[in-house]
Formats: structure tokens, C-alpha cells, sequence
């Protein structure tokens, strides 16, 4: 371990915790509403620790959804961290089999781009020691966050409507990954497929709009090739 | 709405989540070396789950009808304001507050007026 490279991992996190804290509130005042107790609510930031699995399958078992679903929609949305873990990899081979597994364990949209970007500056780092000062820092406002959002949760009436900030934090990830014209296709899609299925049985309205949308999606991504290929 | 599963399977859902994200997470970090890139075709599919994902969570919350009233109009305004304020500041802070302030403000201020 290398302590001014751990703590460099900690500052470089700092800004984002501004977004993080707030969304892992969210995640806590959304278990209350889920009828999950603290010890459930805290329970499941610690085993699952991914916010936007967390907050769908939180809403899927409060409308009593049935379970496969629940997880099924919960580990789709995690499946872009196999993006980030096949990116990393060849970063963090030399490390130990437990190093690995823990570090993996510590994999986030956040603690990956910042590791990533500094392992590919210049600047020589100690690998393992950054990304523990990142994502450690991360895990652990997360877990408070949560405590504190199960707290604020059970005190607030429900004409506020808190579970409203829970699709806002989704509108927020949304934004920066429409990313070109084929992910708007794909998101315009897919919102559409979600809308017009919500009276769907079993809650299968977030899969079936998944599903039209990704395939869609690369059917523009093709298309929008041969557009831009013909102008030139 | 407050869950109708009982403490098991609600952490028996957790465990099953939790133990199916580490495998994501773990797989190529620990098959480096004996599986080096994730395959193009895979990879081009999954560049699309976010958008996909994240907009069927989006839309339906947004755009809701209601049994007595129709169309939710607090939601669907403060839904668009807010998807506004994400797209100027790309912050999730600064994007939820926008929403919230806004879906109280139709709904406690601006419906019961007209």
C-alpha cells in the first residue's frame, strides 16, 4: 500500500460525492418506502453497493412484482460493469487472486472512471492504492448515505412524494449516456416500449423496452455508419 | 407501496443480486489472461444497456395516468424541467432538487390554484 497514492484516490473523489450521497439518500428513503427495514435497507447497499440496481428492484418488490423479475431487471442493469471489469483487467492482472476480489467487489461507474483515467496519464501510480482511496472512499458515503436516507424517509409524509427523486437520479445517469444518435434512438425506444407497457403483467414493462431497444439500437448505429460514410 | 414478501425472500433477493453483480464485476478482472477482450459483438450490445435501461425507468414514472385525474401533470412538468436541468449541468444533485421543487410547487401551489 501506498498512502499518498491512496490519499490522491480520496481527493479525486471528493467532488463526486456531491452526487453520490444524495443518491444513496434516495436508495435509503426508497427501502422505507418498500417496506424494507433498516438492517434490510443497509443489508442491501453492502451486498449489492450498485444505486441504480438497488433503486429498481427496491420499486419492482414494493408493487410485489414477482422475484425472478426483480432480479432479473436488477442484474441487466448492472450488466455494464462487465464494460468496465473487461476494461480494468489488464491494469490489475499483477495483483493477488484476494486483491482482485476485493477490488472487484469495490467496482462502481465512479471508482472505474477515475481509476481508469489515472492509469492511463502518465503519472506513474500504485494501482491497488489509488483505486482502494476512490472506491473505499465511495463504499463507505454510500453505506451512510443509505442509514441516513432510511431515517429521513420514515419522517416525511407521503404527499412530498420522495420517491420521485428516484427516477430523477435515473434522469440524471440518462442524460450523459445518450451519448450519440444511436443511444437517443435506443433511449427514445426503449422510453416509449416502458411507457406503453407499464399495465404489463408481472412488471415486465423495464425488460421488454430493454430489449426492443437494444437490438434497435444497433440496427441505427448501422445505419447512421452508412449515412455518415456516404458523405464523404 | 410497502412489499408483500416476507423478510427471507427479500434477503433471499438481495443475496441473489448481490452474488450475480459480483460475478459481473469480478468476471474479466479475474479471467484476464485466459479471456482478453470481451467479444466485439458483445460489447457493441452492451454500449447500448445503459440508455435502454435507464430511459424504460424514466419514461413510465414520468408520464403516469391516474384513475380520477388522468395524465399526472406535477410529475410529467416536473419530469421535463428537471430532464432540462440534466442536460445543461449533467449533475445528479442539481437535477433532483430542480425535480422536487418543481413537482411540489404544481402540486401544492399551481394545481390546487387553478
Amino acid at each position: 500500500m501506498n498512502s499518498a497514492d491512496f490519499r490522491r484516490g480520496v481527493r479525486d473523489v471528493s467532488p463526486l460525492l456531491l452526487g453520490v450521497a444524495p443518491f444513496g439518500l434516495v436508495a435509503g428513503i426508497a427501502a422505507v418506502n418498500a417496506g424494507l427495514d433498516l438492517s434490510q435497507a443497509l443489508g442491501m447497499s453492502v451486498v449489492v453497493f450498485a444505486g441504480a440496481s438497488q433503486l429498481a428492484a427496491l420499486d419492482l418488490l414494493g408493487s410485489d412484482a414477482p422475484l425472478a423479475v426483480v432480479v432479473v431487471t436488477a442484474v441487466v442493469i448492472n450488466l455494464r460493469m462487465v464494460m468496465y471489469s473487461a476494461s480494468i483487467a489488464p491494469y490489475l492482472r499483477d495483483l493477488s487472486a484476494r486483491w482482485k476480489g476485493g477490488l472487484a467487489y469495490l467496482l462502481t461507474d465512479q471508482a472505474y472512471a477515475l481509476s481508469i483515467a489515472s492509469y492511463r496519464s502518465e503519472r506513474s501510480v500504485d494501482r491497488k492504492s489509488y483505486y482502494l482511496g476512490v472506491a473505499a472512499t465511495l463504499w463507505a458515503v454510500w453505506q451512510l448515505a443509505t442509514v441516513a436516507g432510511v431515517v429521513l424517509g420514515t419522517g416525511v409524509p407521503d404527499a412530498w412524494g420522495l420517491e420521485f427523486a428516484v427516477p430523477l437520479v435515473f434522469l440524471a445517469l440518462l442524460v450523459p449516456a445518450m451519448e450519440d444518435g444511436p443511444t437517443v434512438v435506443a433511449a427514445l425506444v426503449s422510453g416509449t416500449v416502458a411507457v406503453a407497457g407499464a399495465g404489463l403483467p408481472l412488471n415486465l414493462g423495464l425488460l421488454v423496452g430493454a430489449s426492443v431497444a437494444i437490438p434497435i439500437g444497433l440496427v441505427a448505429e448501422r445505419r447512421m455508419d452508412v449515412v455518415e460514410s456516404d458523405g464523404h | 407501496m410497502a412489499t408483500s414478501y416476507t423478510d427471507p425472500a427479500v434477503w433471499g433477493v438481495i443475496a441473489v443480486i448481490g452474488a450475480l453483480t459480483y460475478a459481473i464485476r469480478l468476471s474479466f478482472i479475474a479471467l484476464f489472461g485466459r479471456l482478453d477482450e470481451i467479444p466485439p459483438r458483445l460489447e457493441r450490445a452492451l454500449r447500448y444497456v445503459p440508455a435502454a435501461v435507464l430511459a424504460a425507468l424514466v419514461a413510465p414514472a414520468f408520464v403516469t395516468l391516474q384513475a380520477e385525474t388522468g395524465l399526472a401533470v406535477d410529475k410529467l412538468v416536473a419530469g421535463g424541467f428537471a430532464g432540462a436541468v440534466a442536460w445543461r449541468t449533467e449533475n445528479v444533485f442539481a437535477t433532483m432538487a430542480a425535480g422536487m421543487v418543481t413537482l411540489w410547487v404544481v402540486r401544492f401551489l399551481v394545481l390546487p390554484a387553478l
